[in-house]
């Protein structure tokens, strides 16, 4: 019989929660590595038992740790991250350069076919592979060097290279998306990369249209239709039909914010803006079915209301509905961040998401209902789902 | 013989279950010679308590013996004679930092 494995990343430790196909009774298993900042824990398609997980602390730095035996044991591997070459500067908060300096791993992917090769999305922005089992990693240059570079500028969160997704078809292309410059293309395996951020447009920008500049939060794609791509953006929720080559706005009736911008001349521009979030999500069987959870607003974080809803759309946005039986609909102000959620692949999809306030959620019936697996963990950073056959 | 104390987590992540870690240095007992031996020991502890490339302490991990504070003398600079005889330990500390 089938089963379900949900690695959870927190603030203070890495948990793991397994249950059969049914999906009722939960066992939970950790803390593991208790009072460590867990960024990302991810499994092996290749063999789901290989679990990668980025252990990162601001005294003690960054730890890689690999499982081979689905959690049960661990062993630490490589955690030298060394970008090639000088690297020059970035732009910093205040528009000026800034060098590139190493913080942490935000993102582990492991590749579609071998558990050996991962790869890792840090913080300052670049991405490293490892085809030996995370013992050593290489960056992957070309995408630091990229001519937009120099003016990339972190987000609020840092500049962090967050999301990589890799086309299971066409095994040379890959995706990553870097909060704030944008989301990025690689056709030939990772060695030269393109800006594909056509159709976003961004206000906080001086050229709301620009090339690079944009805070994409996350982006998800259906494995069986990789050339359609769904982005939640700072506002906003986009999708692409074509590889990234042009996105078009799908926030359709999602919920917003009116927004007022001051100018340098003291006037101001007012906008309603739809569809602030982090997380974004496809459904395993249904690639036109997409999960997100609006928060209110840039400034506040918090879903609006103080009510906690996925909003789902069975039509690859713009029509969206709320979902909220069994979540908390009054006084609730967690947020959920962008690798917060994830989904399985047993017959009835189940969908996962964790929030800043520690409960974990579980949908077993695509949304329609949700129970909190666990209540009280540390904030959530990060939550992936594997279903074991 | 040296002795060195290290913080928690850093046993943790080490697997050290002993409250301190016996180190042999060879040569003068030095900031320096002391963390090589003791990342040559446990390579897990690379890039924990100095940068892998510069080799300079991290920013939040302080070097404390007989109630003084070596955490910015030279790395070369020898440590006190109780420390290299191994009567007073060598603290690897996690400052105080947050709130």
């Amino acid at each position: 019989m089938s089963k379900v494995r949900v690695l959870v990343g927190t603030r203070k430790g890495a948990f793991i929660l397994s249950s059969d196909g049914k999906r009722q009774k939960w066992d939970v298993s950790g803390p593991h590595f208790p009072g460590w900042e867990m960024y990302h824990l991810k499994g092996s398609p290749a063999d789901p038992d290989r679990i990668y997980a980025s252990q990162s602390s601001g005294w003690f730095g960054q730890q890689v740790q690999r499982s081979s035996d689905g959690g049960q044991t661990w062993e630490p591997v490589g955690n030298k991250f060394v970008y090639e070459g000088t690297p020059g500067p970035h732009q910093w908060y205040d528009g000026k350069p800034h060098p590139w300096e190493f913080k942490r791993v935000w993102h582990l992917e492991p590749a579609w076919n071998d558990p050996d090769t991962v790869y890792a999305g840090v913080e300052d922005a670049a991405i490293f592979r490892s085809t030996d089992g995370g013992q050593n990693w290489q960056e992957m240059p070309g995408l630091r060097r990229h001519e937009s570079g120099a003016k990339w500028q972190p987000g609020a969160g840092g500049m962090c290279l967050h999301t990589i997704l890799l086309d299971p078809v066409n095994t040379a292309r890959m995706y990553i998306a870097i909060s704030a410059a944008g989301t990025f293309r690689s056709d030939d395996r990772g060695e030269t990369w393109k800006p594909v951020n056509r159709g976003l447009r961004s206000l906080f920008l001086p050229n709301p249209e620009a090339e690079v500049g944009h805070c994409v939060h996350h982006v998800a794609m259906h494995s069986s239709r990789p050339d359609v791509l769904f982005m939640q953006k700072h506002w906003s929720v986009l999708r692409s039909d074509n590889a990234g080559e042009l996105w078009q706005d799908v926030s359709g009736n999602l919920p917003g914010d009116h927004t007022v911008y001051r100018e340098k001349d003291g006037t101001s521009k007012e906008f309603d803006q739809k569809g602030f979030g982090f997380v974004i999500d496809v459904h395993a069987h249904e690639p036109e079915t997409v999960y997100v959870v609006p928060i209110k607003s840039d400034s506040h974080h918090f879903p609006p209301e103080g009510k906690l809803r996925v909003y789902r759309s069975r039509t690859g946005g713009n029509e969206w509905e709320p979902l909220s039986k069994g979540l908390p609909q009054s006084n609730c102000y967690v947020n959920v961040l962008r690798d917060a959620m994830s989904v399985d692949s047993l017959d009835k999809c189940g969908i996962y998401f964790g929030t800043t306030g520690g409960q974990v959620y579980a949908s077993a019936d695509g949304g329609d209902s949700w129970n909190a697996i666990v209540h009280d963990l540390p904030a959530v950073l990060s939550v992936e789902a594997q279903t074991i056959q | 013989m040296i002795r060195v104390i290290l913080p928690a987590h850093l046993r943790t992540l080490a697997r050290i279950t002993e409250s301190e870690v016996k180190l042999e240095v060879a040569g003068a007992a030095t900031l320096r010679s002391v963390l090589d031996a003791l990342e040559a020991r446990y390579p897990m502890l690379e890039g924990t308590l100095r940068d892998h490339v510069t080799r300079e302490r991290r920013a939040f991990v302080r070097f404390f013996a007989c109630q003084e504070d070596l955490s910015n003398d030279p790395p070369d600079t020898p440590l006190p004679e109780a420390v290299a005889s191994g009567t007073e330990p060598l603290l690897v500390v996690g400052a105080i930092a947050g709130g």
